[in-house]
């Protein structure tokens, strides 16, 4: 790997015609050889910033840097260097695997031999050897969106963009994709940018995470040193009569400020940690209130979400979700 | 032509056909659809041919120039129908992120629709011969009728192109096939020109480059080498042909504006 340079911008804005803005001043650092997870609901700006940063959609207003290069005006330089496997897996369901791959490569200006020798190898490496000749439309989430990652490699990236690389996909597929996704960082020291709405994939996957909420950064630092911000862990409690969820919350505010729960439940951050736990369990029984459900929960990248922007990020995502394509086509329309 | 810029418009063009050919009802239709309506036509239109002044005594002869364009307008519609698709799904992002230039594209979706031109052309001519219609030009004529037939499906292909650069939507391409089916039929398909009784209809159909285009591929089949009917249908096709390039060409650079 000779390109030494990562992911830079600076104040980057994306006002689209007729429609929000959908990210407003985004500012940004990636190291090389770093995998960056970018978590936010749906229509938070992800995908709209991963437009500006392939060179796909210009910014409204600021820069950024891939690879080195400025994406405004050193647009084919940036796209030499990154591969992208976008939001929707952009495939043609009537070419085999391998017709595909003989597309990208050519499109890279492959010689012939190269052509076979490389997709032979990312075939191999995704594990789609035997489903190489047929139809895409056979293959299934999984299949399609290690096809599209083995696209987005043919030309050997430097920085590779992963737009929700695992949306939709059954966990056996989702873990085969973050295993690879890991060892391209690791191996190879490709930069990966991914974004994702699946708080377990940025904190398994990333070194560090960027929180993003209505097209600003809310956030952003180790998945460890978020959840620290955060600090103490919660408990939350179902009471068995639902009429007795003042009691319940009168009980718990004994041991810690109240916080975001299940619309059945009451929650507080515990003033002294863990060791609260078994004094709680008392407090309850001592006040024979009955409890169907009691939980402790330790800091997640959830509650820094709910932290940062006083929503849970799970259902955050209310607005319309529009899909890169999408985007452009309203764009460009 | 660079080999990198030949192998991406080679390699597109094989695609645009490989997608057709994987879609039979993108193939059946515009081969038999235009020669059902030609057995149709023949068959019940053939009195025409007793018309004072009629051109030829087999209606057949006369109306086996209509398949060509109604080939044509099928395989424009569904090559159009195909790269809004791309653009739908992302596929044209993709294409978008690789140094491919934005005329391989055009280029290999053309060269997709020159391929099933040609097929198309010749199973036309095929089945006419077969029925025995005379192609009175011969077969240097054969070769002229098959290069105007594939010159009109790159002009009228580059239109669908357009449509779907510009829109981005399939419905919307597909909204145009009723439009050319209305210029087809108020051109001088049915009947030739000169024996059109309605006024309004004669004059709009003389101001229709549809007519053209029909009348010059009519020419080598039932008159033989007539140079005028040949420049004006030549003509047309090429003056469309180079409007609808320029235009889609204009829509692709939008559509793959990257920077």
């Amino acid at each position: 790997m000779t390109d030494r340079h990562g992911i830079e911008a600076q104040g980057l804005v994306r006002v689209f015609k007729k429609g929000p803005r959908a990210v407003d001043g985004i500012d940004l650092r990636v190291e090389p050889g770093e995998i960056y997870g970018f978590l936010g609901p749906n229509g938070a700006g992800k995908s709209t910033t991963v437009l500006m940063l392939v060179t796909l959609l210009p910014p409204t207003e600021g820069s950024a840097r891939v690879a080195g290069y400025d994406v405004v005006s050193e647009g084919p330089h940036v796209r030499a260097s990154i591969g992208a496997a976008l939001q929707e897996a952009a495939l043609d369901p009537l070419l085999t695997g391998r017709e595909h791959l003989r597309l990208q490569t050519t499109m890279h200006g492959m010689s012939a031999a190269d052509r076979k020798q490389r997709s032979g190898e990312l075939l191999e490496r995704v594990g789609l050897t035997q489903a190489a000749d047929r139809k895409v439309r056979t293959y299934s989430g999984g299949m399609k969106r290690r096809l599209d990652l083995a696209l987005a490699l043919v030309h050997s990236p430097s920085i590779l963009f992963l737009d929700e690389p695992t949306t939709g996909l059954d966990i056996q597929s989702r873990l085969a994709l973050w295993a690879e996704v890991e060892r391209l960082a690791r191996d190879e020291g490709v930069t990966v940018f991914l974004t994702t709405q699946y708080l377990e994939e940025a904190d398994a996957l990333a070194d560090r995470v960027g929180i993003i909420d209505h097209g600003k950064i809310v956030a952003e630092g180790s998945p460890a040193e978020l959840k620290a911000q955060v600090g103490r862990p919660t408990v939350e409690v179902v009471p068995a009569d639902r009429e007795e969820r003042d009691r319940a919350a009168a009980i718990l505010a004994r041991f810690g400020e109240p916080c975001g729960s299940a619309a059945e439940g009451v929650a507080v951050r515990l003033r002294s940690g863990e060791a609260d736990l078994a004094e709680i369990v008392r407090a309850l029984d001592a006040e024979n209130l009955k409890v169907e459900h009691l939980q402790l929960h330790q800091p997640s990248l959830d509650d820094v979400f709910l932290a940062k922007t006083g929503r849970s990020l799970e259902g955050a995502g209310d607005e319309e979700e529009v899909t890169p394509a999408a985007e452009l086509a309203l764009d460009r329309a | 032509m660079s080999n990198v810029f030949a192998g991406q418009v080679l390699t597109l063009a094989q695609r645009s056909v490989v997608r057709t050919v994987r879609q039979p009802a993108n193939i059946v239709f515009p081969l038999v659809f235009p020669l059902l309506l030609l057995a149709v036509n023949a068959g019940g239109l053939d009195a025409a041919t007793r018309l004072p002044g009629f051109p030829t005594n087999s209606f057949v002869a006369f109306a086996l120039a209509i398949p060509f364009i109604q080939g044509a307008l099928f395989a424009t519609m569904n090559a159009g129908t195909d790269l809004a698709r791309d653009i739908q799904t992302g596929f044209l992002n993709r294409l978008a992120l690789t140094p491919m230039r934005g005329i391989a594209l055009l280029t290999g979706q053309l060269g997709g629709i020159v391929a099933m031109g040609v097929i198309q052309s010749l199973v036309y001519l095929g089945v006419g011969l077969a029925v025995g219609v005379r192609l009175e030009s011969g077969p240097a004529g054969a070769l002229v009728l098959i290069v105007l037939a594939v010159l009109i499906s790159i002009g009228f292909g580059a239109l669908g192109a357009f449509a779907a650069l510009r829109t981005g939507s399939g419905e919307a391409v597909q909204s145009l096939f009723p439009v050319f089916f209305v210029f087809l039929f108020l051109s001088s398909m049915a009947m030739p020109r000169n024996l059109i009784e309605i006024d309004w209809f004669r004059a709009v159909a003389t101001a229709n480059p549809v007519s053209y285009l029909i009348e010059a591929i009519r020419s080598l089949i039932i008159v033989g080498w007539d140079e005028e009917a040949l420049a004006l249908g030549f003509g047309f096709a090429f003056a469309i042909t180079v409007v609808a390039v320029a235009l889609a060409s204009m829509a692709l650079r939008t559509r793959l504006a990257r920077s």
